[in-house]
């Protein structure tokens, strides 16, 4: 993540960093590390402690030629914000017949398992991806944070980019040519396979592959969706089609979440392929759980190859 | 045209010139008359020993979190005397609104150590019973918790019940819209409710002067109509003091008030946090040395309200305190995975039921396999 915000902001001036703590301290998980001291204060800003203003004051910069990259510090604290988010930024290329142009990435720091308090473990992508205008990406690895973020500051429309805070940690080879990256508005399959088609974003998309990784009776794909809004129906398509099964995996709760318009996608337009109902694993319709109780609360490696059983009991 | 609301004018609503202080840095009383009465010094001797066993208490839940028998903890070393004085000014039917780094005054306000360290050890989101103390659930998202406090005391004064609110807040959370709408509701709504702003000078590494313009925190009071005053925060004797009288002028029905205490954070922003990375040891240095129990402590003596057996009783209290304390976290309360789906509703939905049973399933299997 850091490196991919070090190169967007050495390849394009316009680009500007904005949150809470990104400057001095590098933010709470130290994505924006060392840029303040490499950019200056004045294009990584630390801002007042309010996120309304934040998103507020990165669509006027916007509109005036910058590339806001606005840092809400965890997903609980993005809902100051949401009123911006959803009735301006998403909106003002519409309203204004295309005139207006808002290149703003929001970087959200989501999902659970890094045992917080209440607010600090929330999967919101639905609420976002039921707006129109926005495009809504999340990452799953260390090689799309880097690439992805960049594709995303370069992208004329407003970005809702999360980030699984629990791989924060992760490590991986990164591959730095951008020319050669995937499109982020791209799904990509993850792990092949032939016999179901196990459909994650995020954080849920290590645990997928661990579980098709653990399963020996069955061959699972893991497409990692990616682009949650534009949604890349192509590689999702196809590799049901092929497989006749799918299981959709998040965190956020099944109920009217993102799962649900997969599932619903995939069975108007795969209905003949499908052995199986398209099923769906994610969090309970609770509130997010004190954090002694996350983990009955997460989907897990053993939640997933349950639903992939239960694919092949039909 | 002046407004009807508020009878004077905006001279009768500023703060000090200067922060309020009855004690210097290192005890002694002040010179001159304040417009603040001067506290009892039987509540003077209660905050001391508040203070005393209040900042054992906060150093052993920095130690569990070393120990990996706490998750995290927001410490207020170094804010005893707001966190005491903030509870020591309100009656036990008054609504205390807390956010995450008042534990502290929540131990003060009598509730069990466990209850409140359960949201920070991940056990519950709120291990207390509000009702019984008057306490609402300690506050994450910043500021929400403000519009809650003008909402309750507006209803206390409906009620005509005399009872008040206070809440805490940051001055980082001071940024954001809720505290706004908070003071603007309660001044419009002529609510019984003070906010103590806690101004510890950071919010997590963000300075004060990059937070605000204003002349002072306290300032932002009189642009709603809101009497404000600020007052050095490490001063118990000015704290009481101003809490007393701001208590009083709500109680009275003379609305809201607003208080900006000058205070610091001692510790990091939490265990997690590394404050090295955004201050110098100099700048708390400067701090350490207006100690708020070392200032408290001075002043009683002088006086002869505190004698030797005072302070050795009230360190007693803190260590059993804090051993008490360490026993009870040394027990890792079984949690019951289902009670999760409790309370989500008041009748669960047929939906949560489904989940309960799935879950209930899972649970039994693995048993069986255990
Ligand atoms: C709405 C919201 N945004 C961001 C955060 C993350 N956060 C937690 S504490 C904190 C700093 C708060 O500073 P301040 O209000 O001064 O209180 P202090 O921690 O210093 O007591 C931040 C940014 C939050 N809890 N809520
Ligand atoms: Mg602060």
């Amino acid at each position: 993540m850091n490196e991919g915000l070090r190169k967007a902001m050495e390849n394009d001036p316009k680009v500007l960093i904005m949150g809470e703590d990104v400057g001095k301290l590098g933010g709470v998980f130290r994505v924006t590390d060392g840029l303040q001291k490499d950019f200056g204060e004045a294009r990584v800003i630390d801002t007042p402690l309010a996120e309304s203003g934040i998103v507020g004051t990165a669509i006027g910069l916007a509109l005036r030629g910058y590339r806001p990259v606005c840092e809400i510090q965890f997903d609980g604290f993005v809902f100051p914000a949401f009123n911006q988010i959803t009735t301006q930024l998403a909106k003002m290329r519409m309203r204004s017949l295309g005139t207006l142009e808002l290149p703003v990435v929001i970087r959200i720091p989501c999902g659970g398992g890094i045992g917080a308090v209440e607010h600090h473990s929330e999967s919101p992508e639905a609420y976002f991806t039921h707006t129109g205008g926005l495009r809504v990406v999340a990452c799953s690895n260390p090689s799309d944070a880097y690439t992805m973020i960049q594709q995303a500051i370069e992208c004329p429309d407003p970005v809702i980019f999360f980030e699984p805070k629990r791989r924060y940690w992760d490590k991986a080879p990164v591959d730095r040519d951008l020319s050669k990256a995937v499109p982020f508005d791209r799904a990509v399959v993850a792990r092949p396979g032939e016999d179901v088609t196990v459909l994650a974003y995020g954080p849920m998309v290590k645990t997928s592959l661990e579980a098709a990784q653990a399963d020996e009776n069955h061959s699972i794909e893991v497409v990692d969706v990616r682009s949650l809004n534009p949604l890349d129906e192509e590689t999702i398509l196809e590799s049901v089609r092929r497989t006749g099964r799918c299981v959709v995996v998040h965190e956020a709760p099944v109920f009217n979440g993102y799962g649900a318009e997969l599932a619903a996608r995939i069975t108007e337009k795969c209905f003949y392929h499908l052995e199986a109902p398209v099923l769906r694993v994610g969090g309970f319709s609770t509130p997010y759980p004190p954090s002694r109780l996350e983990d009955h609360y997460l989907p897990d490696l053993d939640r997933v190859l349950d639903a992939v059983d239960r694919t092949f009991a039909w | 045209m002046a407004n009807r609301q508020h009878g004077g004018g905006p001279e009768e609503l500023l703060p000090a010139e200067r922060p309020v202080r009855f004690l210097t840095d290192t005890g002694a009383a002040v010179r001159g008359r304040s417009r603040y009465p001067l506290p009892s010094p039987e509540l003077l001797r209660r905050a001391y020993r508040a203070m005393v066993v209040g900042r054992r208490f906060d150093a052993q839940a920095t130690a569990l979190t070393k120990q990996g028998r706490l998750a995290v903890y927001p410490s207020s070393h170094g804010q005893e005397a707001c966190q005491v004085g903030a509870v020591l000014a309100l009656q036990d039917g008054d609504w205390f609104f807390p956010t995450y780094r008042e534990s502290m005054a929540l131990v003060t306000r009598g509730i069990e150590p466990t209850e409140v360290l359960a949201l920070l050890r991940g056990d519950a989101h709120c291990g207390y019973d509000p009702h019984r103390h008057h306490v609402a659930p300690q506050c994450t998202p910043l500021a929400t918790q403000t519009v809650h406090a003008a909402g309750l005391a507006y209803a206390e004064r409906r009620k005509g019940s005399g009872r008040i609110a206070l809440a805490c807040v940051g001055d980082g959370a001071t940024s954001e819209g809720d505290f706004h709408e908070a003071l603007n509701f309660a001044a419009v709504f002529k609510a019984p409710v003070i906010f103590l702003v806690q101004n510890n000078q950071y919010a997590i590494s963000v300075p004060l002067d990059r937070q605000t313009a204003a002349p002072s925190l306290a300032h932002k009071g009189v642009g709603y109509g809101i009497r404000s005053e600020r007052v050095d925060g490490n001063d118990p004797v000015a704290v009481l003091a101003v809490l007393t009288a701001a208590a009083e002028h709500a109680r009275s029905g003379h609305g809201p008030f607003l208080i900006e205490a000058h205070t610091y954070r001692l510790e990091s922003h939490t265990n997690a946090d590394d404050a090295t990375r955004y201050r110098t040891d100099a700048e708390a240095e400067e701090w350490r040395r207006r100690d708020p129990i070392a200032r408290l402590e001075a002043y009683l003596r002088r006086r002869g309200h505190l004698t030797d057996e005072d302070t050795a009783e009230a360190a007693t209290a803190a260590e059993d305190f804090a051993a008490r304390l360490r026993t009870a976290m040394n027990a890792d309360p079984e949690l019951a995975p289902l009670g999760m789906f409790d309370h989500v509703y008041d009748v669960p939905t047929p939906q949560l039921d489904e989940q309960r049973a799935s879950l209930r399933s899972e649970l039994e299997a693995e048993e069986a396999l255990a």
